[in-house]
């Protein structure tokens, strides 16, 4: 059980780097690919927080699927690299209030993870693993408690599939 | 031991790292993808949450919360094949038509 903390500190800088990466990169193709990367470490995480379900949907629909899809549409603009010019500057209002926003956000990301008091103890001590890694316990909550959000997912993804095909068709 | 501090600041650090992305990058499909790393920064703590407690909400919560992030990518995705066949480009500051 030692082996827990290095082997988050692991996974999370694949994380960090990659992700970094995808932001600090040109050419959106190396993006897509370093943020598979960066998803892979994340299922990892879902892992040892002893939920299996969520890992395996990190790998099959977001690496597998959304990426994928990112993947395709880059091919298939053949998307060019980002021009590398200057940027226009912006005036000096907005730049300010650029500033400040940017500052009110990293305070508030520092006090919410701050203010978990309990955030010190350790993530796994109040409750067996077997509570929450069951993907029969899972289901059962998801067709009881959450039917309904379910079906209205159902509603969410033909409204997107008929969406992006009136979007993407040139004659409608 | 792996606290759940630990997990809300990797969560922060990775949403920080999406939000810079939006307003950085000059790609449309840059900025869809830092988006999704917001959404998985945010995925990762509602995991975290639901371990600690003990309770499967969470990992329901990011079961759907994949499903907008899989309808989002196919909508935005589709927008910006039909921005690109007007205008040749991706870059965001090429579609200021609606700019007041």
């Amino acid at each position: 059980m030692g082996l827990e903390l290095p082997v988050f500190y692991v996974f999370a800088a694949v994380a960090v780097a990659a992700s970094a990466l995808v932001i600090g990169q040109r050419s959106p193709i190396y993006s897509v690919m370093l943020l598979i990367v960066s998803f892979a470490a994340l299922a990892g995480l879902y892992i040892l927080l002893d939920a299996p379900f969520v890992a395996v949907i990190q790998i099959i629909i977001y690496a597998g699927a959304i990426l994928v899809l990112f993947l395709f549409v880059v091919m298939l603009l053949n998307a060019p690299k980002e021009a590398s010019g200057p940027r226009p500057r912006l005036a000096p209002g907005p730049r300010r209030a650029g500033v400040v926003l940017a500052a009110v956000f990293a305070g508030e990301l520092v006090w919410a993870v701050w203010r978990t008091a309990m955030a010190h103890e350790p993530v796994t001590a109040g409750v067996p693993a077997r509570a929450v890694e069951s993907v029969h316990r899972i289901g059962q909550v998801l067709y009881t408690d959450y039917a309904f959000p379910f079906e209205v997912t159902s509603l969410l993804i033909i409204v997107a599939m008929v969406g992006a095909v009136v979007l993407a068709k040139r004659h409608v | 031991m792996v606290t759940l501090e630990h997990y809300l600041t990797l969560s922060a650090i990775l949403f920080a790292i999406g939000t810079t992305g939006v307003f950085l990058r000059r790609n449309v499909i840059t900025v869809l993808l830092s988006i999704e790393i917001m959404l998985n920064a945010a995925n990762l703590s509602l995991v975290a949450f639901g371990r600690y407690w003990g309770a499967v909400d969470g990992q329901i919560i990011v079961f759907f919360v994949v499903t907008v992030a899989a309808a989002e990518a196919a909508v935005g995705l589709a927008l910006v094949i039909a921005l690109f066949r007007l205008r040749e480009s991706l870059d965001p500051d090429a579609f200021t038509s609606l700019r007041w």
